[in-house]
């Protein structure tokens, strides 16, 4: 195997996506000023939140985890050439079969039980990320529009699932979730008494994982060439569809898994809600230009930024300049795209001058 | 079942087709000049919450509306600076407007009063047999689009700039103009539409009230073909999915639970599109710069 070697275009690569998420989160600082709170405070108290003690660490890594493994979604399906909006969705629909398995107590022992939620999770994902890609290489339609409707619609089902206590699905009607997952199927503690699981390592594990599948193997091949040109990867006897459905589906059963690490490692059962990490994950995977061991630093860079939000509350920021803050990043890394190419933009200016200047 | 086909049901799909038809005609004249606009979703929030702020502010709903429309244009303009400008990639552009929304609506609704869920009540505009001012408006603005798009020098060459922008650059047309007005006008729309469902059809903002309607605006668009009254049909087929779907939870005895029939909007926009998608062409440019040298 070669050695990994970071080249020129990587650096410039890295640069940008860490002037990015200064850039954003100055503008971050410029809004929370404007509100009439101090900015120097409130990023303070985030840093605080995130990385000051035991606890604000194992925070920080267990927000990350979701969101490595969503960015990790983001990215094979943008490899493929797929703008993924419905990792949000296919996360939902694997925490919520992940907790119907582990909820339903079927007296297994914890070395099957876990494993088995945990799969039945990404299937779950995987099945809900699968139908875009499948109706994209079909009919054509639109992933954006598909995936949207499909996160809605998975929203709605789980909510009309667990609101009905119909007696054969493990739900607590009461509390708008599944029933709690039973010990055997629950994900290790890592670091007691903080709540940290093996969440983070699962997620650590499937990034390297897909980076292996992604470069080093036919498949990942033949996803990169799909996403590069459509045309030229079917001249070249690749089947665009096939491809594009199984990356889809790829993407889903992380996004599942990362749905099932939640409610079999942290809540201990799957809340019928949104917790918006899908959208996170666009950033995720954006900063980390979607190769997957740069998304475990941008994941890990939004998981602090996520669990260090709450803190900035007593600073008097309301943890919701979040989203804000993730916009900006992702409009500061499309802004430095342009900068990117300026160096060519410039040669061929110089080029018209000195090809004017010969001429007259 | 009598009391669920009534002249309600009727209004009912008039007031939900509304938003729908607003943004998908912002979404129609983006995408005819060649600029893929999915930021409508965050632009009909912006305008929702501003319209509300603004009347919050002034106490006067008209005055709103208008504070409404002129912040979801700034948002549009941001989309078109990264977009036309800057060229970035469309899509990521509007998914980053799109958080910018949810996120800036969300912060400023604590901030202004103090709450999580949503504003406070304010004023609304004025209504007639239930509906707003705005349902006649949006309606009738279907035709202006179309003569617009279809009968003047500048709608023709707005299309040109969507069809094959490189020919409309050589024809001497400033399409980097023309897209940016395009872009424009589609956060006024999306912005008309947005404060249609918070000082329109309600009198407060909640968090992500636009719910998706910006993606089904842009299924609509795409549904009817890039046409303005296609948009219309579109916009009134997903606008009856919703009606129904509320005249069927107030009805009582109604066969379908009503946890599961608010997935009805979301079923029906996602067969259309499946269904129906394969017959229908976009302008060939979209997404397209034309290459300066």
């Amino acid at each position: 195997m070669k050695p990994l070697r970071i080249s020129s275009g990587a650096w410039v690569a890295v640069v940008g996506s860490v002037s990015a998420v200064i850039v954003a989160l100055f503008l971050g600082g410029v809004v929370m000023r404007l509100s009439g709170a101090d900015p120097v405070k409130a990023y303070e108290a985030l840093i605080n939140g995130a990385f000051v003690g035991r606890r604000s660490i194992a925070e920080t890594l267990i927000y990350s985890a979701p969101l490595i493994l969503g960015g990790l979604a983001f990215a094979i399906s943008s490899r493929a050439g797929l703008f993924n909006i419905g990792i949000e969705g296919q996360l939902i629909t694997g925490g919520f079969i992940a907790g119907l398995v582990g909820a339903w107590d079927l007296g297994l022992p914890g070395p099957v039980y876990m494993p088995l939620a945990l799969l039945s999770g990404a299937l779950g994902g995987a099945v809900w990320g699968f139908i875009p890609g499948y109706l994209k290489a079909r009919t054509g339609a639109h992933e954006v529009i598909t995936t949207i409707m499909l996160n809605y619609l998975a929203m709605r089902i789980i909510t009309y699932l667990t609101l009905r206590q119909s007696g054969i699905l493990p739900v607590d009607s009461t509390m708008l979730a599944t029933k709690r997952v039973a010990p055997e199927a629950m994900l290790p503690r890592l670091m007691p008494p903080t709540r940290l699981h093996l969440g983070i390592v699962i997620a650590v594990v499937a990034a390297i994982v897909l980076w292996y599948v992604l470069f080093r193997t036919r498949f990942g091949f033949k996803v990169r060439a799909v996403g590069l040109s459509q045309g030229a990867s079917a001249y070249g006897g690749i089947k665009w569809g096939a491809t594009i459905a199984i990356a889809m589906a790829i993407a889903g059963a992380l996004s599942g898994l990362a749905g099932a690490g939640e409610s079999l490692g942290l809540h201990g059962r799957h809340w019928a809600t949104t917790p918006g990490y899908g959208f996170t994950a666009i950033a995720v995977g954006l900063v980390g230009r979607n190769h997957p061991l740069a998304v475990i630093l941008s994941g890990l860079l939004f998981g602090a930024l996520n669990a260090g939000a709450p803190s900035m509350q007593s600073a008097g920021v309301s943890k919701e300049i979040v989203l804000l803050i993730q916009g900006f990043i992702i409009l500061a890394v499309a802004a430095l795209e342009v900068v990117n190419r300026l160096p060519a933009i410039r040669s061929k200016l110089a080029r018209k001058s000195a090809a004017q200047k010969a001429g007259s | 079942m009598e009391d669920f086909f009534t002249l309600d049901l009727l209004t009912r799909i008039l007031r939900m087709s509304t938003p729908l038809l607003f943004a998908a005609l912002g979404g129609l004249l983006s995408e005819r000049s060649g600029v893929i606009n999915i930021a409508l979703e965050g632009l009909i929030l912006l305008g929702a919450f501003f319209a509300v702020a603004g009347t919050y502010w002034t106490g006067d709903p008209y005055i709103g509306l208008v504070i409404g429309v002129l912040c979801a244009m700034a948002g549009a303009l941001v989309h078109a600076i990264w977009s036309i400008t800057f060229r970035g990639d469309q899509i990521v552009v509007g998914t980053a407007v799109n958080l910018i929304a949810m996120g800036l609506t969300a912060f400023l609704v604590k901030s202004i009063w103090g709450q999580a869920g949503g504003s406070d009540r304010v004023t609304s505009l004025y209504k007639f047999w239930g509906m707003s001012i705005l349902v006649p408006v949006a309606f009738a603005l279907v035709p202006v689009v179309w003569f617009f798009l279809f009968r003047t020098k500048q709608g023709l060459r707005l299309q040109a700039c969507g069809e094959h922008p490189q020919a409309a650059v050589s024809a001497g047309i400033n399409i980097t103009l023309y897209r940016y007005g395009a872009v424009l006008m589609s956060g006024l729309l999306a912005g008309l539409g947005g404060a249609y469902l918070s000082i329109g059809n309600l009198n407060y903002f909640t968090l992500d009230m636009s719910n998706g309607r910006g993606f089904i605006a842009l299924a609509a668009v795409i549904l009817g073909g890039w046409t303005p009254f296609g948009a219309l049909t579109a916009a009134l087929l997903f606008g009856a999915a919703e009606g129904i779907q509320i005249q069927g939870q107030s009805t009582p005895g109604f066969p379908i639970s009503s946890d599961l029939l608010v997935a009805l909007p979301y079923i029906v926009t996602l067969i259309a599109i499946t269904m129906f998608v394969k017959s229908r062409t976009g302008p060939a440019g979209l997404g397209k710069h034309a290459t300066t040298s």
